[in-house]
């Protein structure tokens, strides 16, 4: 018998639905394997009484005939999403003794359709970073190796990723405002999915830029991502910007026939610093899809080259501004003080000790770009350049059906190896113009690098066709045949 | 009456004369029960941080939904202001710390308003009417309130009014002198009342007044203006004003500027006192708040919010002036407050049906019936009219009794007094303590003539062309009658035999 953690979701549900397993035993094999992987300190929480509890209650739905796709299934989720009376940190010091009240709607969504939390996954501090490093509770790493050199999984949802990859959990929330989901599914050998901005509720989801927030599922395959994407999404009265649009059959998309489907070929991804084995394989991508009879079309997306500059002005704007209730007054950290200090030397020690260095320079970044004297400069600019970035892939989806890219410019690379923030940053390059235009994407495994690493390739759709993007992912999954898995050191 | 003529205020310096320029954003709650972007309650006098959502305590991960209540309530207010209605408007975040500020910003409107430019017309001294242009209304949450007096060494926060949704009401620099600045903000208050959108009560924080005032010579450009901030009673604005322009005068007559910043009056003193400079002010950092949609409706929804709106009172007055013929100082003083109005409205249809006559032959007596005794003997026993112990109907029985020539005005008078205290039917009052009037011509001729023989020499007196005397024959007759005797026909009695 297999082992159960290598099971997908698919498998184990309909294993489950069979009664050959119990959600019991499947969660069982979690706990262990996440108690057995604490080396990768991919958990901030470990949550095993209460995974037990609610995989019991998940047999109980089983038996009675009750059970939706995810019934029974185990799930990380990601530190930023609110969980009721279980520590929500957000991968910060700030938040280091928060346990909220209240759940979020995405997670109330999972457990509403039978899933279980086996833990809370570590994450860059607020979801600010593209490599897990920024973490006040460590670095993730990632299960994928470069020898003996200890490598990122990506960020901000690295926790959640090494998850998958690692064999510990079915799936993961993740969430992607630049490419937290899709970057570090490509630096792991997952799929990560950020659906259409709106699709999922961020009620409950510590926001870091709440015009791009999305949450989306992390997962080993194609199907486990329609399966989970149709457990999280959902019209929330509760979020003013989530959208009341059906929740369609995601699974039942995946058809396999993409023939006659129009795939997008952006000129302005490619460039000389992406390194050859990616464009080849970007190329490889484009030959898969044309034997499996789509069209592939030259396009332009133009305004490309600004997407970086003006995410690094929006986000930081935003993150400025909702970061600012981290204030020591009501919950979470406050610095201690002495006798006779005021409110600004309060908020002064208190915001300075809670939150880390990226978190601060983007606060800063916001603060300064939002500033009187500053903002036509520079946020009303960027808010202008946003418009033609949304106007590009509008215009594109007028020939195109989704569009390929790379997910990113290079594979993992080694804890610590990144010490210049601008050079982190363009670790979002392909990733961030679609968030920008609030459009789906997803990543799937694609290939290995020279080094044996995993690569991803990019599927980006028109709004609320995340049908189509998942029904050509499902196909290139199919034609890439990713198998690769990495050793098993951590245990 | 809507011409505009303006009383002229001028502070007298010692270089010469001064105007003063007045502006005032008025903040106003919104009467709903649920916050701005919250469902929690909203009313006055809980329980500290009883009323708190977790949106209101801005904790990680809440979201704010809009009330479309409030919406409505600030639609229906630029209504009645005259005003133009934003279809589109969108909601901004005004970024500053403060510990009974949870969320780190206010959400507030700034590039793009729900309601934009309108008018009222105020009343003044005299009969004169001003017209005050209103700039803009904005939707925005009310901060918490930190108490510094409760304990030695911490401030305490109390976060019941966090999110409470706001209406700001922001005037252009129309005022020209205290009163009209009092005249505006009753008369803005008067009309939230009247829609409803506001209860007024500025001792209650519902309602309070940032205020703005610069000085300048007759013909010069606006000067510098400093703004007081969160002034609560309509006659603390005035003397604000007041102090403010005297002290900005000072300075200048002394060869000082004016330094633009934010002020607080002090009740006790009388005085304004710097609070902030403009070095100090904080740079806001307004941008679209990423949490919400931008608000938008159409001329539907518009439509409705019109049709319900009641009769405003400037209609009201212009009713009561052109088709009851009310005294236009009465007409102002009843549509003053919404529930005076309405009383007098009741009033007069029950007249009007207990009497048979016409409304604009009645109304003016009625009105003055009510503004002179009704009030008089109300405030005599401290109470007003939302406590009043005699109904509109009880008191057009009351008014119905002396327009048919059954009891003098005088008697009206004590039967008021009775009804107030006793609450009793004004007709079971007069039957018994006998107060209905003699009207019945033969028994006060036979009184009159025993008068004028009793007073031959007063008689000669008003023959021989001195006719003040007549009044000592009415206070004779109306003694004999003990004030029973119908006035008006002893008048006439006593102007035919006295003639001789």
């Amino acid at each position: 018998m297999t082992d159960l953690t290598d099971l997908t979701i698919a498998e184990a549900r309909d294993k489950l639905a069979a009664r050959e397993i119990s959600a019991r035993d499947l969660t069982k094999a979690a706990i262990d394997a996440m108690e057995g992987a604490r080396a990768l300190n991919a958990f901030v929480t470990e949550t095993p009484d209460r995974a037990l509890a609610m995989a019991d209650e998940a047999d109980k739905r089983l038996a009675s005939g009750d059970a939706q796709p995810m019934t029974g299934i185990p799930v990380a989720v990601k530190d930023l999403f609110c969980t009721k009376d279980v520590r929500t940190t957000a991968g910060s010091h700030m938040l280091e003794p928060f346990t909220p009240p209240y759940e979020s709607t995405v997670t109330a969504n999972l457990w509403a359709n039978g899933a279980v939390m086996i833990g809370k996954a570590n994450m860059d501090e607020f979801a600010m970073g593209s490599s897990n490093e920024s973490s006040y509770f460590g670095a993730v790493k990632n299960p994928w190796r470069l020898g003996d050199t200890d490598l990122v999984p990506g960020g901000s949802s690295g926790g959640s990723v090494a998850a998958i990859a690692a064999r510990i959990a079915q799936g993961a929330t993740g969430s992607d405002t630049g490419g937290s989901i899709r970057q570090p599914a490509a630096f792991t050998g997952t799929v990560g999915l950020k659906p259409t901005y709106g699709r999922c509720s961020r009620y409950g989801m510590v926001a870091f830029a709440s015009s791009l927030d999305q949450a989306g599922p992390l997962t080993r395959t194609v199907r486990d991502s329609a399966i989970m994407l149709g457990a999280m999404a959902g019209y929330d009265a509760k979020d003013s910007t989530s959208v009341d649009t059906p929740i369609p059959d995601y699974e039942k998309a995946l058809t396999g026939d993409i023939r006659g489907l129009k795939i997008g070929i952006p000129k302005e991804y490619h460039s000389d610093d992406t390194p050859k084995e990616i464009e080849a394989l970007w190329q490889q991508g484009k030959e898969w899809l044309r034997e499996a009879g789509a069209e592939i079309v030259d396009i332009s997306l133009p305004h490309t080259r600004f997407a970086l500059p003006t995410y690094y002005i929006v986000a930081p704007a935003e993150a400025s501004s909702n970061l600012a209730r981290y204030d020591g007054v009501r919950y979470g950290h406050r610095a201690t003080l002495e006798k006779g200090d005021d409110l600004n030397e309060m908020y002064e020690a208190t915001r300075a000790e809670g939150f880390g260095a990226e978190v601060i320079r983007r606060i800063m970044i916001g603060t300064y770009v939002l500033s009187a004297g500053y903002y036509d400069a520079y946020y009303l600019k960027a808010q202008k350049l946003r418009t033609l970035i949304a106007d590009d892939f509008h215009k594109a989806y007028e020939k195109v059906d989704v569009i390929l890219t790379p997910t990113t410019p290079n594979p993992a690379f080694a804890v610590g190896a990144k010490l210049d923030p601008i050079a982190m940053y363009y670790n979002d390059v392909f990733t961030v113009p679609a968030s920008l235009a609030g459009l789906p994407g997803i990543s799937v495994p694609a290939g290995l690098s020279s080094d044996g690493l995993p690569l991803g390739l990019q599927i980006l759709g028109r709004a609320f066709d995340e049908e189509t993007v998942l029904k050509v992912a499902d196909v290139m999954e199919q034609a890439a045949g990713f198998t690769a898995r990495p050793g098993v050191w951590w245990k | 009456m809507n011409k505009d003529m303006s009383n002229k205020y001028i502070i007298k310096g010692a270089t010469g004369d001064w105007e003063i320029v007045v502006g005032l954003e008025i903040h106003a709650q919104v009467t709903s029960n649920a916050k701005l972007f919250s469902g929690a309650s909203t009313e006055f006098g809980s329980e500290p941080n009883s009323n708190v959502s977790l949106v209101d305590a801005a904790f990680p991960g809440m979201l704010p939904v809009i009330n479309g209540e409030c919406v409505r309530q600030a639609v229906r207010t630029g209504l009645a202001l005259g005003a133009e209605i934003n279809k589109f408007s969108r909601f901004d975040r005004k970024n500053y710390f403060y510990a009974d500020l949870p969320q780190g910003y206010q959400i507030s409107q700034f590039a793009h308003p729900i309601v934009g430019e309108g008018e009222v017309v105020v009343e003044l001294e005299g009969g004169i009417t001003k017209t005050i242009g209103i700039e803009r209304l904005h939707l925005e949450q009310d901060a918490g309130k930190s108490i510094h007096d409760q304990h030695p060494s911490f401030t305490l926060v109390d976060l019941n009014r966090s999110g409470v949704a706001l209406m700001e009401i922001v005037s252009k620099p129309d005022m020209r002198s205290p009163e009209e600045a009092g005249a505006y903000l009753r008369k803005i208050r008067t009309l939230l009342r009247y829609i409803g959108s506001c209860d007024g009560n500025m001792e209650q924080g519902s309602m309070r007044a940032d205020v703005n005032v610069s000085v300048r010579r007759s013909g010069e450009p606006f000067g510098t203006r400093c703004e007081i901030k969160n002034v609560n009673s309509v006659r603390f604005v005035m003397q604000a004003i007041d102090y403010e322009a005297r002290r900005q005068v000072d300075i200048l007559e002394d060869g000082g500027t004016i330094d633009q910043e934010t002020r607080l009056f002090d009740p006790g003193k009388g005085e304004t006192r710097s609070m902030r400079s403009k070095e100090e002010a904080h740079d806001y950092r307004y941008f679209p708040d990423p949490d919400l949609l931008p608000l938008e409706f159409d001329d539907a929804f518009i439509d409705e919010a019109r049709e319900s709106l009641p009769e405003l009172p400037d209609a009201k007055l212009a009713r009561f002036v052109g088709e009851w013929g009310l005294p236009a100082y009465n007409a102002a003083t009843l549509v003053g407050e919404k529930e005076s109005a309405l009383w007098f409205e009741d009033l007069m249809g029950h007249l009007v049906k207990q009497t048979g006559k016409p409304a604009e032959a009645i109304a003016s007596r009625a009105s003055n019936w009510m503004l002179s005794d009704l009030f008089g003997h109300l405030n005599k026993v401290g109470k007003s009219l939302t406590d009043s112990p005699v109904s509109a109907e009880q008191g057009a029985k009351l008014l119905a009794l002396v327009l048919d020539d059954t009891i003098s005005g005088s008697a009206a008078k004590d039967v008021l007094d009775d009804m107030i205290e006793t609450g009793r039917d004004p007709a079971v009052i007069v039957e018994e303590k006998g107060l209905k009037q003699v009207s019945d011509t033969g028994a006060l001729e036979a009184m009159v003539d025993k008068i004028m023989e009793a007073n031959p020499a007063q008689v000669a007196q008003f023959r021989e062309g001195k006719t003040k005397v007549l009044g000592f024959f009415v206070g004779q007759v109306m003694k004999e009658s003990r004030g029973q005797a119908n006035p008006a026909v002893v008048n006439k009695i006593l102007a035919e035999k006295l003639k001789g």
